[in-house]
């Protein structure tokens, strides 16, 4: 077509498109939310809240000492009798009002989530708020009928919940923590991540704003230690913790023999399973979602992908292609696919473990992007010719680095999934159902996707096997673990 | 053939198809892409009623869209009947836009192999630079292959020099499967391009489907080393939508396929919004309908 040929070539690129953060109604400096009042801490210190894409300050935040972990569980346990003696039509109306509310302020909730912990704005918007607010609606409904949720019997609360969420969904995790804490009448002392205070702290604006009775919510900021004191303080009923495997394991350690109910939800390898009749271009989506989503700082993250030996090369000569499209930077352009790793520390422990892959002999592959010169970032990286003995293959990476093994059988493939010592989620992807079936039942895992991963939904329970942890959330199987049944 | 051809899923392909129509395209890459656009622009018209005045008219339109914004390109061609394409040929002369027809008893395909051959070879020789020919649906639901190949190849020939585009009419296939299907036979049996619709059936060139065939044209130029092209069809009646097709382009086969040898959009009503949105992105505020001509 000569004539189009000596037509001027009209070049087409994306614009830069960020999400202005003009509505943004952050305070320079925010306290501890105790009994309904954001205060100063008491034996605490102020330290700012760092933007990974900027490693500027977003806001000052106060992290609690032991003494406010005190004053913040007697704030908890003083109004629990109140809060379990409403019907559960009050609390439940109460939880409609916070999820209204984390719909409201959406927008906001979403930029703020992206500024302090780095994930692409498209992620914080279309799926970090509307699942936090999903979360919330959804117990609201259980609140009134939780014999109906827990086989017709009879359910108590058991009292005050110390709660401590991660940095990688700080938002949700809180969701997923409180909605069905206050739903069954218990009172929470939740604490944030220490790198990403900011959206749980909003949230405590909301529970105000929604005049949540005072004490019911405690939001205290802090780092390992305050999380440390807070389990390990007199008063609480209850332990939900969401983070690393050591730390849990810690915590475990720490209540062993005290009576308090705990719950752990933690770290994970991932497989992600290729069959060779499965559809390979969205099997191809399924693996770039699943271990590329919010940089692949999540706990179910797709991170061992098994393929097919049949199929291998097709496969990875697709997924290598498709890495190359992932638009990497600034996480407020809501073209951006992949945003900054959370924290400098976490940077570090994925620079040593992709060192360590190289080192033992993997095929490393990064992609060739250009990167911001401020800020923290890693570039979608994949590993081949990784053997299950790697040390890529067995520990959890948390950042966008997939492993890649193949197998030839169904039974190798089954026997490759489970030799992990966690047991989180699982992918599969066939076209074919008796398989997807079959395999599934055979993965040791608590969450196994068909056809897709990284899909979550307030209906559906999540939680391990293994070193993954214990207990569930979301669905009615997350009231279990918050009440007292008789 | 014994190759297999992969499976399409429905929800991954409709899932990822969504999620890049939202990717944000504002100020100069909207303006760029509008441009674009309508430099992709088969300005179409097969209507029983067509007139050769009628056709006249969208030719000066297709030449020159919009004649107080002078960054606006042509359009990449005008497409009608065979039984006009000589008025499209002597009005496009010399203008650089493409005479593109119709053709193998287009819009059903309902006729003997020798019609369809007869009708290509007029209107090539009338003066049709591009043949648009539907494939036998008749043949490929009844799983014979090998006829709908042999159509195509035979069509390709009697195209002689004119470049042929294969309209698979997806709506009509009834499955994801068999527009990859569908697209590999096209372009085995030396398809040019191969295009979504005719625009007469239910539904056009939806972002699934036109996904799905850009995987498979990219699929094919890796095995082959030939790059097909793909003409959008049917449905593409907004800006947003056009922009829409334009980012799955580039995602998928990137930016060597955005230009009008490699992709167009065949539609009629699309280029005035184009034109007003474009005006839009200069003025701030949005255009009249009576901005712009009507043919």
């Amino acid at each position: 077509m000569s004539t189009q040929e000596t037509r001027t070539r009209i070049v087409w690129d994306y614009a830069p498109a960020p999400e202005s953060p003009d509505h943004v109604r952050l305070r320079d400096s925010y306290g501890l939310f105790v009994n309904g009042e954001f205060a100063d801490p008491k034996d605490g210190t102020r330290v700012p809240s760092i933007s990974p894409s900027t490693e500027e300050p977003v806001a000052e935040v106060a992290f609690a000492g032991p003494e406010d972990v005190r004053g913040a569980i007697a704030a908890a346990r003083a109004a629990q009798p109140g809060w379990a003696a409403l019907s559960g039509l009050e609390r439940g109306k109460y939880l409609f009002r916070v999820a209204r509310l984390i719909q409201e302020r959406a927008r906001e909730m979403a930029v703020v989530e992206s500024m302090d912990g780095g994930k692409p704005i498209r992620e914080s918007r279309d799926v970090d708020v509307p699942l936090a607010a999903a979360h919330f609606f959804h117990y609201a409904g259980w609140a009134d009928k939780l014999s109906y949720g827990l086989a017709g019997r009879e359910a108590a609360p058991l009292g005050v919940a110390a709660q401590i969420v991660p940095w990688n969904f700080p938002l949700l995790m809180a969701a997923w923590k409180l909605a069905p804490a206050l739903a069954c009448g218990n009172t929470a002392v939740l604490k944030p991540a220490e790198t990403t205070p900011l959206s749980a702290l909003l949230l405590a604006e909301i529970c105000q704003e929604a005049e949540l009775p005072p004490g019911v919510v405690q939001v205290l900021p802090g780092d390992g230690a305050t999380g440390a004191a807070l389990v390990r303080a007199d008063g609480i009923d209850k332990v939900a913790f969401t983070g690393s495997t050591a730390v849990g394991k810690d915590i475990q350690a720490a209540l062993a023999g005290t009576g308090t109910s705990l719950t752990l939800e933690l770290g994970g390898k991932s497989a992600n399973v290729v069959f060779e009749d499965a559809a390979l271009d969205q099997a191809v989506e399924g693996i770039v979602n699943g271990i590329f989503f919010n940089q692949g700082h999540v706990c179910c993250a797709g991170s061992r992908l098994l393929i097919q030996e049949s199929v291998a090369d097709v496969v990875i000569g697709k997924l290598w292609e498709r890495m190359g499209r992932l638009r990497v930077g600034d996480p407020l352009d809501k073209n951006t696919d992949v945003g900054a790793i959370n924290s400098a520390e976490q940077l570090e422990r994925i620079e040593a473990l992709v060192a360590a892959g190289e080192e033992e002999g993997a095929l490393r592959r990064t992609v060739a992007c250009e990167l911001p010169e401020r800020g923290w970032w890693f570039a979608p990286t994949i590993f081949t010719e990784v053997a299950p003995a790697h040390r890529i293959a067995v520990e959890e990476i948390f950042g966008p680095v997939v492993s890649v093994m193949t197998f030839r059988t169904q039974a190798e493939a089954i026997e490759k999934a489970n030799n992990s010592t966690y047991g989180l989620a699982a992918g599969i992807w066939t076209d074919k159902g008796s398989k997807a079936f079959e395999v599934a039942s055979a993965l040791e895992a608590g969450v196994v996707w068909q056809n897709t991963y990284n899909k979550f939904d307030p209906t559906a329970a999540f939680g391990g096997y293994k070193e993954s942890g214990f207990g569930r959330e979301g669905g009615p199987a997350g009231l279990r673990h918050y009440v007292r049944l008789s | 053939m014994l190759r297999r051809l992969p499976h399409v899923d429905r929800v991954g392909i409709e899932e990822r198809a969504a999620t890049l129509g939202k990717r944000s395209i504002k100020t100069t890459a909207k303006q760029q892409g509008i441009r674009l656009a309508v430099s992709m622009t088969d300005l179409t018209t097969l209507e029983g009623a067509d007139t050769p005045g009628k056709v006249r008219h969208l030719c000066a339109k297709a030449v020159c869209p919009a004649p107080t914004i002078p960054e606006i390109p042509s359009c990449a061609a005008v497409c009608v009947y065979p039984s006009l394409i000589g008025v499209v040929r002597d009005a496009l002369e010399g203008t650089g836009v493409r005479a593109a027809s119709v053709s193998t008893a287009f819009p059903s395909g309902q006729a003997s192999v020798e019609l369809k051959l007869r009708d290509t070879e007029e209107a090539v020789a009338a003066g049709a630079e591009e043949i648009d020919m539907v494939i036998s649906r008749e043949a490929f639901l009844a799983g014979d292959d090998t006829r709908v190949m042999e159509e195509i190849v035979r069509v390709k020939e009697a195209c002689g020099d004119a470049h042929l585009k294969v309209i698979i009419e997806t709506a009509e296939l009834g499955s994801y499967d068999h527009v990859r299907h569908a697209s590999m036979l096209a372009m085995e049996s030396g398809a040019d391009f191969i295009k979504t619709s005719t625009g007469k059936a239910a539904s056009g060139a939806t972002p699934g489907v036109t996904l799905v065939m850009l995987e498979a044209i990219r699929d094919y130029a890796e095995r082959s080393g030939r790059a097909v092209g793909m003409k959008a069809a049917g449905g593409v009646s907004s800006s947003k939508a056009a922009l829409h097709r334009l980012v799955l382009v580039k995602e998928t086969l990137g930016d060597e396929w955005l230009t009008p040898d490699r992709f167009r959009i065949g539609a009629s009503s699309l280029l005035n919004d184009l034109l007003m949105q474009y005006q839009k992105t200069q003025t701030g505020r949005y255009a009249r309908p009576e901005d712009f001509s009507k043919e």
